[in-house]
């Protein structure tokens, strides 16, 4: 089987932090990480590579710095990484990013052969869209199967995949053919330790890097801030919501402590009040 | 089953073992470096000062590259009791120099500055990867490593332990006793973020100036230790280490004496406004020289703090680091160069090297300053910044006294607290450590 995973590198979002003057993410210095919605896929992608053999290939576009992400994923245990990275794509939005991976895909499939199923994370935790994995399933003209949390059953034989996907209903029991692509659901798995053989071959791995030339990108207007419908009207940081804490009077009894207690409620809280009166009055 | 030996396998990539793996490979050597932390500086935590020759044997260029936040022109210490401290400010333009001698470094950056350097001379670097166990021979010869990643050995002509202070895997192989108490300190430092013009505005400074204030007296309550301020560019490091013993004994918290220091009428207004923004707490060899273990054995080294190398007097640690990390890397090029084995006989060539450098020479000199400071630590620490602080109000307080009253006051309460016996011992003790 060959094994498509995308993923992007992120800043790590639990690091962030916010200007307090410009109000703008400051970007400086912030640690990044691989998108950990990608991990589950790619783990899911290895997973179906050592139990029926073929390789597992990771696609991301981005800056020249995005190779450590490429890296780290082969050191998981990803046999193959191929970097897309022109200025052109800079700016992008989840359209032009989906035209350019499709793309890339399509280069990737006549460079390494066709992928049997292409994965990507369920979101980006920067963008938090949801919109490029369905991107690429559109414009491959690929089944998709979103937030997937289980594969039950794959056989690449007779090309067909049964998986559990979460929707809001419940689980839906799915099969699909091959190829498909697959977005996963957090959780879903566990990601692994790499094995230092594969450290040690991602540490000196050589990365497939292509420009958009490369990669066959013959429309450029379709590329980077161009290519892209979506317009960034304002970037701000929500106040922090300022809950605060009351001291209630304290009493010797405790009676006359709760009563304290609900007094300081139903004074913060007129509405509760009401609700609890018109509720007791039909006892 | 990893076939590939290496003639090198670096633990750690802090101070020591980046320079000691950028020695190795820039001279052609197949080099390993491993490094537990996300990235190389990830884990790493020093004040931090950077004194420029020592890199600039092993990176010449560093200041075209290298993230350096300010050079530093200005040295104050101060001895500090509880609302005063008594000064003494060094500043001189001469540290304006194209080639400045001290910067202030931002460790996480620079070090992973540096291990691009080690990178780009074609050492092998793996991060998130522990090394959890020394692999020797039937005959005790250390002979490669395992990791946290699986049950693989990698195997290698000689280790080069440059893990830190706390020596983890030197001290569970048996290869040295575990760091003492009274012979670390236990450091903490926050990053206080203010504006550059702000931090320009209250330490005197233009452009990239820098300064470094460090403070001794009763801020440590008696113990061993020192607390200190650094300016860089948008940040001011702040914080404060005693040693561990100490801080058992007189049942202290770090970050108690930390709040207390930057509460203490000299620092406020220096952080006012500030938004800290990184903690960090670190253990530094204050040992000196009675307290270096073993440095070399059976297809082993030892570099850096994890051989307690580091002068408390003169605070050096990351110089000391790379300059060992440097001989060790010179000592091994020169065995294999030489077809030689790494044996605990030819490794002794790096402790030869080092004894010749200022490294040993400078610990040896102030062999018995960290015991006498220890010894002596009520003195050194409450009753002589008191004394000094209160010579000094005596000498500036305008109160119609007469003059030489108040001379004889100060030399009485000197004598007083401290005998005249004992405060010629405490000179002469203190001037045989320095000697």
């Amino acid at each position: 089987m060959h094994i498509l995973v995308c993923i992007k590198q992120v800043p790590d979002s639990a690091q962030i932090r916010i200007n307090p003057v410009t109000q703008t993410i400051m970007r400086q210095g912030v640690p990044t990480i691989i998108n950990p919605y990608d991990l589950f896929s790619l783990e899911e992608a290895l997973r179906l590579r050592d139990q029926f053999g073929g390789e597992v290939t990771v696609l991301t576009m981005g800056p020249p710095m995005a190779s450590d992400s490429l890296r780290k994923a082969l050191a998981i245990g990803a046999d193959r990484a191929v970097l897309l990275t022109d200025r052109f794509f800079a700016g992008s939005d989840t359209l032009a990013t989906s035209f350019a991976l499709t793309q890339a895909i399509v280069k990737i499939s006549e460079t390494f052969g066709a992928p049997d199923i292409v994965f990507t994370g369920k979101q980006t935790i920067d963008g938090d869209t949801a919109q490029v994995g369905p991107g690429i399933a559109k414009r491959l003209d690929l089944l998709q199967l979103t937030y997937v949390a289980k594969i039950v059953e794959c056989d690449p034989d007779k090309r067909e995949i049964i998986v559990e996907r979460r929707s809001e209903g419940g689980v839906h029991v799915l099969k699909t053919k091959l190829p498909c692509l697959i977005t996963m659901l957090e959780g879903s798995n566990e990601v692994r330790r790499g094995a230092m053989k594969d450290a040690l071959r991602a540490a000196r791995a050589e990365i497939v890097t292509w420009s958009a030339k490369d990669a066959g990108i013959a429309d450029m207007t379709k590329c980077g801030l161009k290519g892209s419908p979506t317009v960034v009207k304002k970037v701000f940081a929500p106040p922090p919501r300022s809950e605060r804490a009351f001291f209630v009077p304290t009493a010797d009894v405790a009676s006359q402590e709760a009563e304290n207690l609900i007094t300081t409620l139903f004074e913060r809280q007129p509405a509760l009040e009401q609700d609890l009166t018109t509720t007791a009055a039909g006892f | 089953m990893i076939e590939e030996r290496f003639d090198a396998i670096v633990i750690g990539a802090g101070m020591a073992g980046n320079a000691a793996a950028h020695t190795m490979a820039s001279r052609g050597l197949k080099v390993l470096q491993l490094e537990r932390g996300e990235y190389p500086g990830s884990k790493n935590v020093q004040g931090a000062i950077l004194y420029a020759d020592m890199l600039e044997k092993i990176v010449p260029e560093f200041r075209e590259e290298a993230p350096l936040e300010r050079r530093l022109i200005e040295q104050r210490m101060w001895m500090m009791t509880d609302k005063s401290h008594t000064g003494m400010h060094y500043r001189s333009d001469e540290f304006n120099e194209e080639k400045a001698n001290r910067y202030t470094i931002i460790r996480s950056q620079f070090d992973r500055w540096f291990s691009k350097e080690v990178q780009a001379k074609g050492a092998l670097v793996i991060c998130e990867t522990t090394v959890t166990e020394l692999v020797s021979d039937a005959y005790g010869k250390v002979i490669g490593v395992r990791t946290d990643r699986d049950a693989d050995t990698i195997f290698a002509d000689v280790v080069v332990l440059a893990e830190g202070v706390n020596a983890l895997l030197g001290t569970r192989a048996g290869l040295r006793p575990a760091p003492k108490p009274e012979n670390v300190a236990l450091a903490v430092k926050e990053m206080h973020f203010l504006p550059q013009e702000t931090i320009d505005a209250r330490f005197n400074l233009r452009g990239d100036e820098g300064v470094v204030i460090e403070a001794v007296g009763t801020i440590s309550k008696g113990m061993t230790g020192m607390g200190f301020i650094y300016t860089n560019k948008e940040c001011l490091s702040l914080g404060i280490g005693c040693l561990v013993s100490d801080f058992a004994e007189k049942q202290q918290t770090p970050y108690g004496l930390l709040e207390a220091f930057k509460k203490h009428p000299s620092v406020a207004p220096l952080i006012q406004g500030s938004e800290v923004k990184e903690y960090a707490a670190h253990l530094i060899p204050e040992g000196g020289y009675k307290a270096i273990p073993d440095l070399f054995g059976e297809g082993w080294v030892v570099v850096g703090d994890a051989a307690q190398l580091n002068n408390a007097i003169h605070r050096e640690g990351s110089n000391l680091a790379m300059t060992s990390g440097r001989l060790a890397g010179e000592a091994i090029f020169q065995i294999k160069s030489r077809r030689d084995p790494m044996t605990k006989q030819n490794l002794s060539l790096y402790k030869t090297y080092i004894d010749d450098s200022f490294v040993m020479k400078d610990l040896k000199k102030y062999k018995d300053m960290p015991h006498l400071l220890h010894t002596n630590s009520k003195n050194f620490f409450l009753t002589y910044p008191e004394l000094i602080s209160t010579a000094m109000d005596n000498f500036l307080r305008v109160d119609g006294k007469p003059k030489l009253e108040k001379e004889n006051a100060s030399i009485r309460s000197f004598v007083k607290q401290r005998s005249l016996m004992g405060l010629f011992g405490d000179a002469f003790k203190f001037a045989r450590a320095w000697r």
